[in-house]
């Protein structure tokens, strides 16, 4: 019996069979490089050659070279580090949340949300590392040994430490997370290899999976568990994060609602970079059936939504500045709205909290442009936020004598460029040599999500595979290899 | 050759078809070697008799490991190694330590969990998988059946797959070399021969 949901839109369109899927995910890590991802791949690694020259050279001549004075002695490294932890957030909620939830519409997107989140979350790393000024004497520093001179060890009761052991544990889990629902895909790409060099590469990175049902079975268990642990993981690394502020007795800083209220921005700003890898990603690669409008309004309902989180959030800070009395948390709160930051601090309440509410309207989370171009404001709102968080709290401390204006340098612009120009290389060539649609968990959806696979058993031959993607001898052999 | 080992296998369409076939080859007594799915298949591993994976287990086992691991470490340094006052705290102050044991119960809960099953279904780098039919991990779903363990023949097994809904079914032997999966001799053989023709051979 065929159901078909008269609500839903299906998850997967263009009436594809499970062979379809395999040859249009497959289809860009097999083929040449297109010139478009050429290009990408260009402009990528320009913003990380000029952006690198610039932090080699900060990192050579010191952190004097960054903009920081005595009293903002955190600016743009740290605003860099917490908004790049944050982006990273989508991949594992896309991945692990909805999983739990069992929302079957993640399966088109959590591969490439998963990439971003690793690659997100080096480009954090970076930040407090090259933040130490001098790391390759101290990077050690962080980890709990004992000090070379003495038994001194590192202090457990700091929430900077805590931050390394919650940086480091979400990479790593995310990684063993990502790489566990590729190797499924490696191998469905290495049955199909025709040349041995591919085969054997893809052939070790599918660790001899070979799709039985009894290691099925254990997978599906381990993928389920991973979620689960990915789940509070996720929500404890931005707490963690916001504790680095939390916990000091800076004014504006020292707020109980951080963890919560980082933690929804985190969401808010992940989803926006997913959107907006994934309308550039679905067009470079002809993935419109897969990645489809339905998958695209749903992220930006959750945009919606902790859009306005966010903006609840930066509302309750303002009226428990009021309601507590203390007039030093009341001049910070008015003084980030009509001091010398009060440019940052409205681009801010702009882009996060009024531009988001236009997805109250069908007409614009169904639009692709609107969607692209609200998704890089939100990133753009992100950053502003961290930045008036961190500087306009530290600008005007409690001493008036210390009290300075900061401007970026050079250094700090160009250092920030570098992370995109790694972000942007890393993701490319994921795109390129890695599935970027899990294969596995789309054909395990397909059935509820479109009843046409059904109707008819297509073969490779009435299978729609567009020629111009690949050589006619390679076409030959690979399907006298798959006959 | 003496030692090849041979093999019935049906290649079936439809996971539904798949499930109810599986379930009537067992119910007439037949030993299923192994069933290979492009996808998780739910409920397979009930219709092939399979025990509950002990994954759960294993992790909860790591994952404490990695709360007791921490707890100890976190009260021995700070409260018994270098005992030092900061914030006026206490030595061993235990909800600082919640973020930290926190971190490494799901660390060691992670890794733990996912080496357990790398090592137990003998996934690593230079595993060579014995792969039946290369459209196992494209769109087929192939049940393979080992003749020597059956009482049946082949082409009592054959009629048996047929008659479940198998889409296609056919003899697939096994050598001794493919049995032993030896990475070199995989490598040696992939350069030599070409992939074209050891898949041609494994079809």
């Amino acid at each position: 019996m065929e159901i078909v949901s008269k609500v839903r839109e299906p998850l997967v369109t263009g009436g594809k069979t499970y062979k379809d899927i395999t040859e249009d995910v497959c289809r860009p890590v097999e083929a040449a490089p297109n010139i478009k991802w050429l290009a990408g791949l260009g402009f990528a690694l320009l913003l990380l050659v000029s952006g690198g020259y610039f932090l080699g050279e900060m990192l050579w001549y010191g952190i004097g070279k960054w903009g920081m004075n005595k009293s903002v002695e955190w600016a743009w490294d740290i605003t860099n580090f917490v908004w790049w932890v944050g982006i990273g957030h989508a991949g594992t909620l896309i991945s692990a949340v909805l999983l739990l939830f069992r929302q079957k519409w993640r399966t088109s997107i959590n591969r490439a949300a998963e990439a971003m989140t690793i690659f997100a979350v080096i480009c954090a790393a970076i930040w407090p590392v090259v933040h130490m000024g001098r790391p390759w004497l101290g990077a050690y520093w962080a980890l709990p040994l004992p000090n070379a001179f003495g038994s001194l060890w590192v202090n457990f009761n700091s929430p900077l430490l805590w931050d390394v052991f919650a940086i480091s544990t979400y990479f790593s889990v995310s990684l063993v997370f990502w790489f566990i629902g590729l190797i499924p895909d490696f191998a469905t790409i290495r049955d199909r290899a025709i040349k041995p060099v591919p085969r054997l590469i893809y052939g070790m990175l599918s660790m001899g999976f070979n799709g039985s049902a009894k290691t099925w079975m254990h997978y599906e268990s381990v993928s389920l568990i991973l979620a689960g642990l990915s789940t509070p993981l996720v929500l404890s690394v931005h707490t963690i994060v916001s504790f680095d502020f939390a916990t000091s007795v800076i004014p504006g800083w020292h707020t109980t609602i951080f963890p919560p209220y980082f933690v929804a921005g985190a969401i808010f700003s992940g989803f926006a970079m997913v959107l907006t890898l994934m309308i550039v990603t679905r067009k470079l690669y002809n993935l419109e059936d897969y990645i489809t409008m339905e998958h695209i309004e749903m992220m930006n309902v959750i945009i919606t939504v902790t859009g306005s989180v966010v903006g609840i959030a930066y509302i309750t800070e303002f009226f428990i500045a009021w309601y507590s009395g203390v007039e030093y948390e009341q001049y910070a709160f008015v003084n980030r709205m009509t001091g010398q930051y009060w440019w940052a601090y409205w681009s801010m309440m702009t882009c996060n909290v009024i531009s988001p509410q236009l997805f109250y309207f069908k007409g614009v989370r169904t639009n692709l442009y609107a969607t692209f171009a609200l998704s890089i404001v939100v990133n753009i709102g992100m950053w502003f936020e961290r930045f008036v968080i961190i500087v306009t709290s530290l600008h005007r401390d409690y001493l008036p004598s210390s009290w300075v204006y900061f401007s970026p340098t050079i250094h700090d612009v160009m250092s920030y460029v570098f992370t995109f120009g790694l972000f942007f290389t890393l993701f490319l060539m994921f795109s390129k040599f890695f599935p970027v649609v899990n294969m596995a968990e789309v054909k395990s959806i397909l059935r509820d999500s479109d009843s046409k696979v059904y109707r008819g058993r297509r073969t490779i031959s009435d299978a729609v595979v567009p020629a111009d993607h690949r050589t006619t001898e390679e076409e030959k052999a690979r399907e006298s290899v798959m006959a | 050759m003496e030692n090849n080992k041979h093999f019935v296998l049906g290649i079936f369409n439809d996971h539904n078809v798949l499930l109810k076939a599986v379930k009537a080859v067992r119910g007439k007594g037949v030993n299923i070697k192994e069933v290979y799915t492009p996808y998780p298949v739910h409920h397979l591993e009930d219709a092939l008799g399979y025990k509950r994976s002990w994954m759960p287990k294993a992790a909860f086992m790591f994952g404490m490991t990695g709360t007791i691991l921490a707890i100890v470490l976190q009260t021995w340094v700070m409260g018994i190694d270098w005992p030092m006052i900061i914030g006026g705290k206490s030595f061993i102050a235990i909800p600082d330590f919640v973020p930290i044991t926190f971190e490494l119960t799901v660390l060691l809960s992670a890794f733990g969990m996912v080496g357990s099953f790398f090592v137990s279904q003998g996934l690593k780098p230079y595993a060579v998988p014995v792969i039946f039919d290369r459209r196992q991990s494209d769109d087929k779903h192939v049940m393979a059946i080992d003749l020597a363990k059956n009482g049946l023949s082949e082409a009592e097994l054959m009629g048996l797959l047929e008659e479940t809904g198998a889409e296609e079914v056919k003899r697939r032997d096994l050598t001794e070399k493919e049995q032993e999966g030896n990475f070199i001799t995989y490598i040696v053989d992939l350069f030599t021969h070409g992939v074209t023709d050891s898949a041609r051979k494994l079809n």
